[in-house]
């Protein structure tokens, strides 16, 4: 069953991206959607399996060369499960919104074909992703990782008639290519020091690591501290930690269902899925453990302050989707990999809910980004509106302290918030501060979208409002699943993610070193301040947000005016890109230039040119005037020539 | 002051150094270089001879008799073929003798 799971994607994404034109376009949109209907169904009846222990299914031999042997094969266990049900279920759910969103894309004009493609791409996408979470060893998991990769910089870019869409499918793949780098040096650094990159091995290898010395640039480290530190690297690329985030935001380039699939429900959370998978070597990895746990913390800040001031309705979203995995890999910085699983799959229902529904409101405004444009909104897209707000509510962690009520983000985020004060060190202290301040900016930004898009007075292009409409059923479908599952995943959740089951229910697929880690446990006997203040923060922020944009509209803008320079800060994304630019970009465009301008056309060029032109005439010249014809001259040249050699013969007598 | 073989060798270094010189500083006349050759080969003679004095063996002094021998052939033929080149080009000028060149 696992094995229909991973290949109906790919059948999907081979029939419609070759066979589309024999099929025909709608045919070729109906049978992607339909074999990921079909997976995710498979995936939920697999995820109420309970597996003992990882279960392997091989499929073939893969590599063989030397003491490197690696399999492809499926492992099942809870982990895995986890991810199969994200991603299957987000994907199909997406594949049928695209089916009306990408209905009539302004993007392309009448007669051109683009919807096969795009289902193509997404099915591959899903199928690559696939491969990621059922890796049983790294390499595989590689494979997974570049293939995402690949369809992540194909659907950013496939509006490519768009230059910025174009520039942003770049940006992405470079950026995380210097992850993958550290990635790779992960799996390399794996490799030397067990002789195998299969998971069973590399997991019953982890204390051993953590005794052995490695020299790494120069300096001498715990072996396993220096890969967890590699692996880790590769998870920020990928899930847009602080350093390495710059691509994400700019991603919201691409069709919205795309945003929603990648780049807040699956692609991005393979650096959480990878550090928990990695978590029997992370465990012993305590430096490296501090270092996820302070970026985790810190992107959470840094991109929840960067997401209070964005007018783009996409480019909110994507700072939250930023923000939500810094709170995961706080998570598993503290050692609670279960938590940050946890908080995967509630954000996965409601960040892909939000990003749908920011998709349905775009379509119904004709394709308007700008939230300065929205307003208003409430009673013209009435089902939408539930479902953001439904999302909203989620996302900002709203419900009871000390009960069962409330979405599912309050159960995982406040799990993780727990988590990280239970931790009790300067690392997880740091963290509780960061993430309650970034909940109450969660609450703020995620308001302060609701207020301008739904409330208010309708604002920008008088004739756009009056022709906003409801979405067409295929893509209100989606939302209503995804908004229940941000209303329940979390209660239902929480005792088997964080709750008493959690051991029994996670099996071995995650490791915990019990005689260092106890913070599952800590976490359920936090003070009861502490059980409260995410909830606190989070009324705090909505509160705010509630004075700024429906009670006091006039206020932001004062406010702004005021405090001019932290609002561009903030407005330029803590000038992330302009700091870049300065220190890579421009230099390595200088140094393009000069290797261009003087490398290859001075140096190369006119080296070539120079000998060309220039030395080898003058030498003919020299040459054509020895051969003068007058038999002095050839005389004169047999008696220099006789003469070399007899000097050259007395002074080293023939030998060389 | 005994001669020896050593003055022998030097006036013919100096002859066969006279004679190269010849060549190449004419630029007037072919006839100059015939008689540098022979210059040459007079240089080499005085070699021949002086060694084969010296060493006591005869074969050098036969030799400078062959040489001679084909000198004066030689000088024949050049003188010759000179002839002719007179007649043909109505100089013997070596600034004229160039037809070899490309």
């Amino acid at each position: 069953m696992p094995t229909i799971i991973l290949f109906a994607p790919l059948v999907g994404a081979l029939l419609a991206g070759f066979g589309w034109r024999v099929m025909g376009e709608r045919n070729a949109q109906y049978l992607t959607t339909g074999l990921l209907l079909l997976a995710a169904l498979l995936s939920w009846i697999v995820f109420f399996r309970q597996y003992e222990s990882a279960e392997i299914i091989p499929i073939m031999r893969w590599v063989e060369s030397g003491s490197l042997n690696v399999d492809w094969a499926i492992r099942m266990d809870r982990l895995t499960q986890i991810m199969l049900v994200v991603v299957t279920t987000v994907s199909s759910l997406v594949h049928m919104y695209s089916l009306a969103y990408m209905e009539d894309d302004p993007q392309w004009n009448e007669g051109e074909n683009y919807k096969a493609r795009f289902f193509a791409y997404l099915s591959f996408f899903t199928f690559t992703m696939l491969m990621l979470v059922t890796a049983d060893n790294l390499l595989q998991m590689f494979f997974g990782w570049e293939g995402v990769g690949v369809a992540s910089y194909l659907l950013i870019g496939f509006y490519y008639k768009k230059p910025s869409a174009n520039a942003a499918a770049i940006k992405a793949f470079v950026v995380n290519r210097i992850g993958d780098f550290g990635f790779a040096l992960g799996i390399f650094g794996l490799f030397l020091m067990t002789d195998s990159i299969g998971f069973d091995v590399i997991f019953g290898q982890g204390s051993a690591l953590a005794e052995t010395r490695l020299n790494f640039l120069g300096m001498d480290f715990a072996a396993v501290e220096i890969i967890t530190f590699l692996l880790f690297i590769g998870a920020m690329g990928k899930s847009a930690q602080l350093f390495l985030h710059t691509w994400l935001p700019d991603a919201m380039e691409g069709p919205t269902p795309v945003s929603a699939l990648i780049h807040a429900a699956t692609m991005v959370t393979a650096g959480v899925f990878l550090v928990a998978r990695m978590s029997p070597i992370f465990e012993y990895a305590p430096g490296t453990l501090i270092f996820v746990t302070v970026i985790g913390a810190s992107t959470a800040f840094v991109a929840a302050s960067i997401g209070l001031v964005q007018n783009d309705i996409k480019r909110v979203i994507a700072y939250s989707t930023m923000s939500q995995l810094g709170y995961m890999f706080a998570a598993a910085g503290v050692g609670v990999y279960q938590v940050a699983m946890f908080h995967l799959f509630t954000h996965a229902f409601f960040k892909a809910l939000l990003f749908l529904g920011a998709g349905s409101v775009i379509t119904a405004m004709h394709h308007e980004q700008d939230m300065r444009n929205y307003g208003a909104l409430r009673k013209k897209i009435p089902y939408t509106f539930w479902a953001m707000m439904i999302g909203t509510l989620a996302i900002t962690g709203v419900g009871i302290p000390l009960t069962y009520f409330g979405f599912s983000g309050f159960f995982s985020k406040d799990a993780i918030i727990e988590s990280t004060f239970a931790a009790g060190t300067a690392a997880g202290s740091f963290a509780f501060w960061m993430l309650v301040i970034a909940a109450a900016m969660t609450a703020f930004y995620s308001w302060r979208l609701m207020f301008m898009t739904f409330y208010g007075e309708a604002k920008g292009d008088k004739h756009t409002h009056d022709h906003a409409h409801e979405s067409p059923i295929e893509m209100l479908i989606p939302l209503g699943v995804l908004a229940l599952g941000a209303v329940f995943s979390g209660v239902l959740g929480y005792s088997y993610f964080f709750g008493e089951a959690v051991g029994e229910w996670f099996g071995t697929s995650v490791y915990i070193n019990h005689e260092t880690n106890t913070v599952l446990e800590a976490a359920h006997n936090v003070p009861v301040w502490v059980r409260f203040s995410p909830t606190i923060a989070m009324l705090i922020g909505s509160l705010t947000a509630w004075l700024f944009y429906v009670a006091k509209p006039g206020l932001p803008a004062a406010l702004a005016k005021r405090n001019h320079g932290l609002y561009q800060f903030l407005l330029n994304k803590w000038y992330f890109d302009e700091l870049y630019n300065a220190i890579f970009v421009k230099p390595a465009l200088k140094l393009g230039r000069f290797l261009w301008k003087k490398g290859d056309g001075s140096m190369i060029d006119g080296g070539l040119n120079g000998l060309a032109m220039g030395i080898i005439p003058w030498l003919t010249r020299l040459a054509g005037r020895w051969q003068s014809g007058y038999v002095f001259t050839y005389a004169l040249a047999m008696i220099l020539g006789v003469g070399a050699l007899i000097t050259w013969f007395m002074f080293t007598r023939g030998t060389l | 002051m005994s001669i020896g073989i050593e003055h022998y060798l030097t006036v013919a270094a100096m002859l066969f150094v006279i004679g190269i010189f010849g060549i190449f500083l004419n630029r007037k006349n072919i006839i100059v270089i015939l008689m540098s050759i022979e210059l040459m080969l007079l240089a080499v003679n005085i070699n021949m001879v002086a060694f084969s004095s010296y060493l006591g063996d005869l074969a050098g002094q036969i030799f400078t008799l062959f040489i001679l021998t084909v000198a004066a052939a030689e000088a024949a033929i050049g003188l010759a073929i000179l002839v002719v080149f007179y007649r043909n080009r109505g100089s013997i000028d070596v600034a004229d003798v160039n037809v070899m060149k490309g």
